[in-house]
């Protein structure tokens, strides 16, 4: 099993967002990253397979200047084998997934998993467009995933106000969503480990970013609402004042 | 070159973002000088025709009992001849669960890229600017596509669908050419739970934090939200817990959500669940700690214990309502 995991890495969900000089990207100063929360059931799941089959090998793979190799390590931490840093800055969700379909062109993917979304640009398109431009299936935002040893598997994925259950077989990409599995913490022996594991660095053939960003912004601050009252009492004005000011009711 | 606008349908009915997305194609084609051509799977030819109503020229109705159910290969290479045959380079549908998981196979197969769950469309100097949220919510990004086949993804609820029109739009049947490696990946089925709004397509909903205390406190929030016609949501607290579903959890790891009216209940305001309902039109708290930060964000709040203002509130808004 030639297992592959995209990695994001991420600005802590926590982090203040200040426009940078360029207005077009953040402030990264104190900014602290880390491995994009979705991405770790996608570790997981690679984990998991490995385990299940007894073979196999699980690659972390990962867009973005030097930076990144530290949220590579972490995948590799919690227990993958190796890591694949494709140095080039990511510009936009659709260059990234030519980058990284570029390099795993020759290196026949039984499986790439990915997270439902990067918690930076909350793109949701990486397994679709690494599916379409590897030329196999893609299943997103995977709550439930069994595969069998023939390869074909099916997938449970969110839908509103349910699931739908998708099959198809192997190779394919796969996003993860939150539910599909409980993601390992590192162990300490895995930390120590995760320094002396290879990681093997590609310089992408030129690729095309698509998108731009034309300006970045902070979205209007609210004003702080009103307090209608404390306790039952304000009840009556909150219904009039969603009555006749906001219109809602 | 007109605007194709991918609607979607479940149980034969047309989900309510389609029309919304019909809409706000509208408003683009119109300023671009050109129109809007709806393209409708499955359903029936009423549909086709109501698409109109929302401001759609055309309805190219795809009619292969093999699209039945989702596959998103063959609705991708279905959505790119259709694309061809009217000479299309803009598509629009919305960011629902099928939007986000065909726009991309969609973009790799006509060549172009996507604007993924967009918030607002301007046309400025004969192009198409889309706005939308990053670092969930913490940041508005303003983007172009720089292909010439550009794909749109539109938050459901944001753009409005507002009333049909009488219009009809002209239907034109299609049948895609597929073979069978298109369906290399197929939903076998979906399983809704009946008799429940979803909170991505809800135009009311009240959500219970952990200021509830327990799951057994749960008809609180039922109660109210049966007055109101709203589908309930929860934060991750809760939802951590056990005490509700995921597929309730609103915020950063659940559901993005733009209802007219959201209701926290319990909830503190963590800066994970903003990000899921900040952009609802009118928030309403109910929280007995005064400094929650849920109330920086909430239009109206009420200070104080919601077992006791909870059930007064469901009270008076009965007796308002009838
Ligand atoms: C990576 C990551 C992702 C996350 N994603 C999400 C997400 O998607 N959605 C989400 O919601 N959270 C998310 N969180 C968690 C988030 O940070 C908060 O922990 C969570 O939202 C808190 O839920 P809560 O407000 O219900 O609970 P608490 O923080 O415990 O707040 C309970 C509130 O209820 C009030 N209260 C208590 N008793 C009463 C009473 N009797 N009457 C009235 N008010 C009362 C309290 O004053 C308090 O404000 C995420 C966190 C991380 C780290």
């Amino acid at each position: 099993m030639n297992i592959f995991v995209c990695v994001s890495h991420v600005p802590d969900t926590t982090t203040k967002v200040q426009v940078g000089g360029d207005g077009k990207t953040i402030d990264p100063s104190g900014v602290t990253y880390i491995l994009n929360p979705y991405d770790e059931y996608a570790v997981e799941a690679g984990l998991q397979l490995k385990e299940a089959r007894g073979e196999g090998e699980v690659t972390i793979v990962c867009v973005g200047p030097d930076a990144v190799k530290e949220t590579i390590r972490k995948g590799l931490a919690m227990g993958a084998d190796k890591g694949l840093h494709i140095v080039s800055e990511p510009r936009d969700g659709f260059g990234t997934a030519r980058a990284i379909a570029d390099a795993l062109k020759d290196k026949a993917p039984d499986v790439v998993f990915c997270g439902r979304q990067s918690i930076d640009y909350d793109g949701w398109q990486m397994s679709g467009l690494l599916g379409e431009m590897l030329e196999i299936p893609s299943v997103s935002v995977a709550a439930k995933l069994e595969i069998a040893d023939d390869g074909s598997f099916a997938a449970e994925r969110d839908i509103e106000g349910g699931s739908e259950t998708i099959t198809s077989k192997l190779p394919a990409v796969i996003s993860a969503q939150k539910g599909l599995n409980d993601p390992r913490y590192p162990k300490l022996q895995g930390i120590m480990q995760a320094k002396r594991k290879p990681i093997e660095d590609v310089e992408p053939a030129p690729y095309e970013n698509r998108v731009e960003v034309i300006e970045m912004s902070k979205p209007p601050i609210k004003e702080a609402g009103k307090i209608v009252g404390e306790g039952p009492d304000a009840v009556k004005e909150l219904v009039r004042l969603l009555h006749e000011e906001a219109k809602v009711i | 070159m007109s605007i194709l606008v991918i609607t979607e349908t479940r149980d034969g009915q047309v989900k309510k973002a389609g029309y919304e997305a019909i809409r706000a194609a509208a408003k683009v084609a119109g300023e671009m000088g050109t129109e809007v051509t709806a393209v409708l799977f499955g359903a029936d030819d009423a549909a086709a025709k109501g698409m109109g109503g929302y401001g759609a020229a055309k309805t190219v109705h795809v009619t292969d009992d093999r699209l039945a159910l989702y596959a998103n290969s063959a609705y991708a290479k279905t959505i790119r001849q259709i694309a061809e045959k009217e000479g299309a380079d803009v598509v629009m549908m919305p960011a629902t669960a099928l939007g986000k998981d065909l726009a991309p196979r969609l973009a790799v197969q006509m060549d172009g890229a996507i604007a993924p769950d967009v918030t607002d469309l301007v046309v400025e100097s004969g192009d198409i600017h889309a706005v939308r949220p990053v670092y969930a919510g913490k940041a508005l990004i303003k983007i172009k596509i720089n292909s010439v086949k550009k794909i749109f993804t539109l938050r459901p609820n944001v753009f409005s669908a507002g009333t049909a029109s009488g219009d009809e739009a002209a239907v034109e049947a299609f049948a895609p050419e597929l073979t069978d490696d298109d369906f290399a990946t197929k939903s076998t089925g979906t399983s809704i739970a009946s008799g429940k709004l979803d909170v991505t397509e809800a135009v009311n909903i009240v959500s219970g934090g952990r200021g509830l205390q327990g799951a057994e406190n749960w008809n609180l929030v039922e109660d109210l939200a049966s007055v109101l016609g709203a589908a309930t949501g929860a934060s991750r607290a809760v939802v951590d817990a056990g005490w509700r579903p995921h597929a309730e959890q609103v915020g950063q790891t659940g559901k993005t959500v733009s209802p007219n009216l959201y209701v926290a209940l319990g909830i503190s305001g963590a800066i994970q669940h903003l990000a899921g309902m900040s952009s609802s039109k009118c928030i309403v708290a109910v929280n007995k700690d005064k400094d929650a930060p849920i109330f920086q964000v909430a239009d109206y709040g009420i200070v104080g214990d919601v077992f006791d203002v909870v059930p007064a509130l469901t009270e008076e808004l009965k007796t308002f309502l009838a």
